[in-house]
């Protein structure tokens, strides 16, 4: 009994007595809370109002007032999934980045330079994926880039291939 | 506002509890007065008149609107996930809703004075893509599945951009603070994030060009995270019906408009402070040559309320100037233009600031 009582003064005095520091992100936290909270309390006062009567036909999954065909979980479109890990791969870049951008005035030429061989490195890869082709939306054919084929294509060679076989 | 909410009530949660409920006194008159203006402008545009019965004008046609929405029944069809089908309005709110905790709206009130208020905005505004993607799948319908995959998505990849340009306003002024972003921008419009910042060097005469496509680049993707015309393909009318809302009815539905209207504001409200100096007034305060300290909040205020309110007119300006674009064109516009421009204005921005 005696430890109940004395937890029960410990969280009153929490709550009254003493007094804390909320940090800033326990606000954000508390904003957080009242917006779930006004949700919840919109739909419940609007749940005291509305009507229920549902029937069969209310029911039905809306497709233009069709009756609704095979599965709902349609096949969609692999090229949502390669943008999902490109985003990945470029907003990871942008969270290292952020400090580095805070900073970089502190080290002068150097921290800048820093910077930059990292995003150029970023860029290269950009430029692969784009070269490939997994920035093209309706993609015909995969396209990989290789030396010999690149090399193969540019001008200079083609003539000195046609020059031997004369 | 902070402080002195917490002398008035002696208790700092109570007082956090009022000054988070704050930015819900602004952004339900704001979304009434919204999507009002959004019906009367589109009218106007068009050469039509819009809602004209309600009251003056048409002019309470929204609270009329509330009151229809707030009686509608509640319809969950057979073979939705009931449990994410009502989770994901609570996390499209709570997404759009967060972003308010890190906007001054004055010098005097903001949610939460963090250090890192830029970085917080770009991290929270993930939690509506995974709300809009939740009530998708749970909806069980082909359109609300489309409608969501298209709309994260685009979102995902729209926030490249924004991270990029918010980056380089980050190198130009040094802070991820959203308050001391706008401390810095003070006094005239000339010293505005547009016009180079305030410092008085000949770095800020080649800033200018390079500020204007940030902003441009800026507004664009921001226009795409919301998910409005031109690049409303998650809600294509004429494909979709509705996009990820098709099957929400009721109070629900309303939740997703009013997140929906708050971000509007939100992101418009974000552009103002990066790049047009946020509450600061364009040619000084009526409160300080008058002699009355107590009237700049209140200026504050409605200089910050007027600069969104612009962005947002002139987001609903676009819907009725812009053809709707294709994925296709969209994944290009941001991916092979938007990116690199903004890669390449970022190390531009880098370099002049250095010097």
């Amino acid at each position: 009994m005696i430890f109940i009582s004395d937890s029960i003064i410990l969280v009153t005095k929490i709550f009254i007595d003493i007094k804390y520091m909320l940090t800033e992100f326990g606000k954000i936290f508390v904003f957080i809370i009242f917006a779930f909270l006004f949700v919840a309390i919109s739909i419940f006062i609007a749940k005291l109002i509305r009507p229920s009567r549902p029937t069969k036909e209310k029911l039905t999954t809306y497709e233009c007032g069709e009756d609704a065909m095979g599965s709902p979980w349609v096949r969609f479109n692999i090229r949502f999934y390669v943008v999902a890990l490109i985003f990945l791969i470029f907003d990871v870049e942008v969270v290292l980045l952020f400090p580095w951008a805070l900073t970089y005035k502190d080290y002068g030429f150097y921290g800048f330079l820093v910077g930059i061989i990292f995003l150029v490195v970023l860029a290269i890869g950009m430029a692969y994926e784009w070269r490939k082709g997994d920035l093209e939306w309706a993609r015909p054919a995969p396209n990989i880039p290789k030396l010999n084929k690149i090399l193969k294509n540019m001008p200079s060679v083609q003539e000195k291939n046609e020059t031997t076989e004369n | 506002m902070y402080n002195f909410l917490t002398e008035l009530t002696g208790n700092e949660i109570i007082a956090a509890f009022i000054s988070a409920m704050l930015p819900v006194v602004f952004i339900v008159p704001f979304v009434i007065f919204g999507v009002l203006a959004e019906r009367k402008v589109s009218a106007h545009i068009q050469d039509r008149l819009g809602p004209m019965r309600v009251g003056y004008h048409g002019v309470l046609q929204t609270v009329a609107d509330f009151f229809k929405l707030i009686q509608k029944e509640d319809i969950i069809a057979e073979g939705a996930d009931r449990k994410f089908f009502n989770l994901a309005p609570y996390l499209v709110f709570v997404g759009s809703y967060a972003v308010y905790a890190a906007l001054p709206f004055t010098s005097t009130y903001i949610g939460s004075e963090t250090d890192i208020g830029l970085f917080y905005i770009i991290a929270v505004s993930g939690f509506a893509v995974a709300g809009i993607l939740m009530g998708g799948w749970a909806s069980n319908n082909k359109y609300s599945l489309y409608g969501a995959l298209r709309s994260a998505a685009q979102i995902v990849s729209y926030e490249i951009p924004t991270a990029l340009v918010i980056l380089s306003m980050v190198m130009l002024t040094g802070t991820l603070s959203l308050a001391t972003m706008s401390e810095m921008q003070t006094a005239y419009f000339w010293n505005w994030n547009i016009f180079g910042g305030a410092e008085w060097a000949f770095t800020k005469l080649l800033l200018i060009p390079f500020m204007f496509i940030a902003f441009i680049i800026l507004y664009i993707s921001t226009l795409a995270e919301v998910n409005r015309l031109p690049f409303d393909m998650p809600e294509a009318e004429s494909e979709l019906v509705a996009g990820y809302s098709t099957e929400y009815s009721g109070m629900k539905f309303a939740m997703f408009f009013l997140a929906e209207y708050g971000n509007m504001f939100a992101v418009s409200a974000l552009v103002s402070v990066i790049f047009f100096g946020g509450y600061q007034s364009p040619f000084g305060y009526l409160g300080n040559s008058l002699g009355l300290q107590w009237l700049i909040p209140y200026e504050q205020l409605f200089w910050f309320a007027l600069k969104g309110i612009l962005f947002v007119l002139v987001q609903m300006w676009l819907r009725w100037t812009l053809p709707r674009v294709r994925v296709d064109q969209l994944m290009t516009i941001c991916w092979k233009y938007l990116i690199p421009y903004s890669f390449a204005n970022l190390i531009i921005i880098g370099l002049i600031t250095l010097l």
